[in-house]
């Protein structure tokens, strides 16, 4: 109806939403929270854990957890806390940027399709579509064993996001395009504001809590793919990221050896990332879709 | 000439006879109230609601979007979900409350006694199944024999009724017009000749020859069925032709009941007026814009007369008092401080 | 089914085939280097194989790729071998065809990823579909927690997990392989049975950790249909909460369901491929992981290139059913 204080007024109303939200909407609040603990074990944790535990022989080998080894040591004498403590953030470091890599690309593709349609549409969303369909780990497994050597963190999140845009590509897309109908979208393209300009002063203000969700899902994706390939041995051999110790015990059978200290740790610290990165992506949603609020 | 004019100029020719006039009530609604609760608050979306329709009567509700006709129609058949509740009231139907059914007892009712075409009708129909099933499916769960000759002669008759051909039976939604998809929905809400049709905004997405053609069906079919119809909308040229009596609502209070032609020639409420006022100039349509300000916030709604702070009438205890729904006039209920009681009536 | 429909599935597999095998030929020459020629090179610098052997396999590959024709013709004939099912031989396991390995290899993961994610799909969709139901039972809200918080734990961390338990602690299970050590690939009754009991664990923790996705997307798409005028239209006509439910709500929740199966297999079958690592399962999972641990590019190429055909395949028989089931698909394409 009143078309001119509307963008200010939007802003000001997400920016409420937002100090609302943490009481609203639970779900996301929780995944903040979890987030914020792996957080503060790595940065509190270097301050009570020297770096030298990641060193190989640093301790004896295959160490119960005791009151020297919290969380005991490894076949080749690592200590797993100091393991947990410095590698969970490179972990996270590597989902960061490569979930941002594709973030990027996604919204540049998923914006550019989505608002001009046509040729370049069914060009960007047939792309997404047909990657989404390939097994991404195996194509990362080419692409890895190909350019193999000394792989860095740095290296590796490149070689994640190289699959990290297709879903931010499409949900980005499918929202512009439902937003490019609207009153105040056709009220600007009338002013005669250009493409770019609608899209960056118009529609992505909109979109805000769909590209956080959609960044917050694809740093989780490429958190799954890093660990997958770390998994298989494709990964920063030197580094104690949590895929690359998963390796290491599986490589050393540390199951069958009953080396539960080896293993369990870095699951849990997946499983909270993966648990509170899927909560806040799923209170997200909530916010940007009320429909989903009821039924939590 | 936009055909809202046209339409205007023949407001319904006087009927000879009334028939409702005098018969006896069907439904009979009394002090509804509904609320949403929402994370903002309660909305009270109706709030004191009270009319009555009697056998045969075509009975129009109008008001802006939002100011809870919908709320109304899905609570006679407690279908209001969470967060909405039915708060209180009646709703009489041949003397039996039937907001205290149980919930059994009231899905048995819908239909059979009382039929709801639901809003948005181009949506009404499940996109994967065949029309045929649809009414087998509500003629199977009230118990209906369905497995056998008659029920392919009664779908055929039924489609025939409402105007469609009997291929239309093994067609899905997708193959169908709006007109038809309409039809098939009104084939359905009457398949099993309910007393009461309620048809909510059923023409509002169609185009307006088809939305006439739809009108005529539906009222032709109400007089051969002799059921009564609460017709929703916010088209007041469209309850010009097709409604006896009028309810106007606003921000969940009916705020006056007329016969339709007296409403037109004489709207008393201030809300009437202005609707009256707006329609030939202002809407091409005939549709409820152009009254200045903004609809009332249900959530923290004004003190006294919902309607005094955009009111070119208000009066000091407009703000304070609310105007009750009385008789101001023979056979015509207002609420408004601007009229005294009709007391030879009352 | 109309022909146009048809002919555009088929493209889109080809398509998805064609990318795979363009992808497979192309990342190993933007390195620069050829990765196949580097790894022969040096095996035959160590000569732990014998050197005969390895200059054979050397004089097999360059003829077998025309190493020196120009690149586009190289393409080509790549194209043609891929066409053919042809990857030519392993390096490490000279002179086995690779195409014969994953032929081995590959049944065990069809089974096994058919089944599961089947499975983890019905399971998860009923369950999703149930909760977003206001009249479900409350126990199943109660399963909602933790089944999510299983879905957020990767297929093979979580087989990793049974396996500590189930296999190895408790002895329910065998700790690992696709049968008992010893005995040999049959269609002997006694062998398929131990066969399956193999596949419980991995299969097991591709359908736990599968439930709580599909819960999850098909709790949405049926909030969602749930608010459809169509919904309300039925409750409207005095049907049974039953009938709403099942032909109504879930029938048309499952329709954008089935497309999500189509995109998620990609993601089903890279967990399914550490799951079988975690096992030692002999799929095609395990195949690539030797040929990873020993760089044998052929057959990491050949494994990328089947599971990718598998994939098509699989999504062209989704996107065949659907019209089956949604009688508007074929309308709009018409
Ligand atoms: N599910 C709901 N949750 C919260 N508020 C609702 C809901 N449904 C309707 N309302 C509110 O109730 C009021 C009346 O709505 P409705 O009955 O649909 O009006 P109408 O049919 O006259 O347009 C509106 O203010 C609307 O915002
Ligand atoms: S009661 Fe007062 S404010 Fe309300 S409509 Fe009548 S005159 Fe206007
Ligand atoms: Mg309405």
């Amino acid at each position: 109806m009143i078309a001119m204080p509307a963008r200010l007024e939007r802003t000001q109303d997400r920016m409420g939403q937002v100090l609302r939200g943490l009481r609203t909407y639970p779900m996301l609040t929780a995944g903040l929270l979890l987030l914020l603990l792996v957080l503060l074990i790595s940065l509190i944790g270097p301050l009570f854990v020297p770096r030298e535990g990641v060193q190989v022989g640093s301790a004896p080998p295959d160490q119960r957890p005791s009151r020297e080894y919290l969380l005991g040591t490894d076949t080749v004498g690592r200590q797993i806390l100091a393991i947990i403590i410095y590698g969970t953030p490179l972990t996270l470091q590597i989902g960061l940027i490569a979930g941002a890599i594709g973030l990027g690309v996604g919204m540049v593709f998923g914006f550019v399709a989505g608002y001009y349609g046509g040729a370049l549409d069914h060009l960007f969303r047939g792309a997404a579509d047909v990657f989404l369909t390939v097994p991404g780990l195996l194509i990362l497994v080419v692409i890895a064993t190909t350019f193999k050597g000394a792989v860095s963190v740095m290296t590796q999140a490149l070689v994640v996001s190289a699959l990290a845009w297709m879903y931010p590509t499409r949900t980005i897309r499918s929202q512009v395009l439902s937003m490019r109908e609207r009153g105040y979208v056709q009220l600007a393209k009338l002013s005669g504001m250009s493409g770019p300009e609608i899209i960056v002063r118009e529609l992505m203000p909109n979109l805000l809590p769909y590209l956080a969700a959609s960044f917050v899902s694809a740093v989780s994706a490429a958190i799954l793919a890093s660990i997958g390939l770390e998994a298989l041995g494709l990964g920063p051999q030197n580094e104690p990221t949590l895929g690359m110790t998963i390796y290491w015990s599986l490589y050393y059978t540390s199951v069958l050896r009953n080396l539960w200290w080896w293993w369990a740790p870095p699951i849990v610290m997946i499983v909270i990332i993966f648990v509170g990165l899927f909560l806040i992506s799923a209170g997200l949603d909530q916010v940007a879709n009320p429909r989903l609020r009821r039924a939590a | 000439m936009s055909d809202t004019s046209l339409r205007m100029g023949q407001t319904r020719p006087e009927p000879a006879a009334r028939p409702w006039e005098g018969a006896e009530i069907v439904l009979g609604v009394r002090d509804l109230r509904v609320s949403y609760y929402t994370p903002r608050g309660p909305v009270r979306a109706v709030n004191g609601v009270s009319f009555t329709l009697r056998r045969g009567e075509a009975f129009g509700l109008v008001g802006e979007s939002g100011s809870g006709k919908s709320t109304i129609a899905l609570s006679l058949l407690q279908l209001i979900k969470p967060p909405g509740r039915i708060e209180g009231g009646q709703a009489l139907l041949d003397g039996k409350d039937i907001l205290s059914l149980s919930e059994e007892e009231m899905r048995r009712l819908r239909l059979a006694e009382i039929a709801l075409i639901t809003q948005g009708a181009m949506n009404s129909l499940n996109p994967v199944m065949r029309i045929r099933d649809q009414i087998i499916d509500a003629w199977r769960d009230h118990g209906e024999p369905v497995n056998c000759r008659e029920a392919e002669d009664r779908i055929r008759d039924l489609l025939r009724w409402v105007g469609l051909r009997p291929e239309v039976a093994r067609m899905y939604p997708h193959e169908l017009s709006g007109g038809m998809k309409q039809r098939a929905v009104i084939a359905i809400a009457i398949s099993m000749r309910p007393k009461v049709i309620i048809a909510d905004e059923p023409t509002s997405a169609l185009d307006v020859v088809v939305q006439r053609q739809i009108m005529q069906t539906l009222r032709r079919i109400q007089r051969e069925l002799g059921a009564a119809v609460i017709l929703i909308g916010h088209d007041m040229g469209l309850m010009a032709q097709f409604v006896d009596r009028l309810g106007v609502m606003y921000a969940g209070k009916v705020v006056e009941v007329s016969p339709v032609r007296d409403i037109f020639k004489d709207p008393l409420h201030p809300y009437t007026q202005l609707l009256i006022a707006s329609l030939p100039s202002l809407a091409r349509k005939g549709q409820l814009q152009g009254i200045p300000g903004l609809p009332p916030s249900l959530l923290s709604p004004p003190p006294g007369c919902p309607f005094h702070p955009r009111c070119p009438f208000v009066m000091d205890r407009c703000r304070v008092a609310v105007p009750l729904l009385e008789l101001k006039r023979p056979n015509r209920l207002v609420a408004c401080h601007l009229y005294e009681r009709d007391e030879e009536q009352a | 089914m109309p022909l146009g429909y048809l002919l555009r599935r088929l493209a889109v597999f080809l398509l998805i085939v064609w990318v795979a095998a363009t992808v497979n030929f192309f990342i190993p020459r933007l390195s620069g280097a050829d990765p196949v020629r580097e790894r022969l090179l040096q095996m035959a610098a160590v000569g732990g194989t014998g050197t005969g052997t390895v200059e054979e396999v050397i004089k097999s590959y360059q003829a077998k790729f025309g190493l020196d024709k120009p690149l586009w013709q190289q393409y080509l004939f790549y194209l043609w071998d891929m066409a053919r099912f042809d990857f030519g031989v392993s390096i490490t396991r000279f002179p086995n065809s690779v195409s014969g390995m994953i032929l081995d290899a590959l049944p065990w993961t069809l089974v096994l990823v058919t089944i599961a994610t089947l499975m983890a799909f019905a399971i998860g969709s009923l369950f999703g579909a149930l909760v977003a139901w206001p009249r479900a039972p409350r126990f199943i809200h109660a399963l909602a927690p933790p089944l999510l918080t299983l879905s957020a734990i990767p297929y093979y961390l979580l087989g990793l997990i049974l396996v500590y338990f189930l296999a190895f602690t408790w002895r329910l299970f065998p700790l690992g392989g696709g049968y008992k050590v010893g005995s040999e690939p049959s269609w002997s009754w006694s062998f398929i049975q131990d066969a399956a009991y193999h596949s419980i664990l991995p299969a097991l923790s591709i359908i736990l950790s599968g439930i709580g996705f599909w819960a999850l997307s098909m709790r949405g798409m049926m909030i969602t249909t749930q608010g459809e005028d169509y919904v309300t239209f039925a409750e409207a006509k005095g049907l049974r909460p039953r009938r709403i439910f099942l032909r109504y709500a879930l029938r048309n929740a499952i329709l954008p369901q089935t497309t999500a199966l189509a995109l998620a297999l990609g993601h089903v079958v890279s967990g399914a491929v550490l799951v079988e690592i975690v096992f030692g399962y002999p799929g095609v999972g395990n195949l690539l992981y030797q040929a990873i641990r020993t760089f044998d590019y052929p057959i990491i190429y050949g494994v990328t290139f089947m599971v990718i055909v598998a994939i098509g395949l699989a999504t062209l028989i989704l996107d065949l059913l659907l019209p089956v089931l949604d009688p508007r698909i074929t309308y709009q394409r018409s």
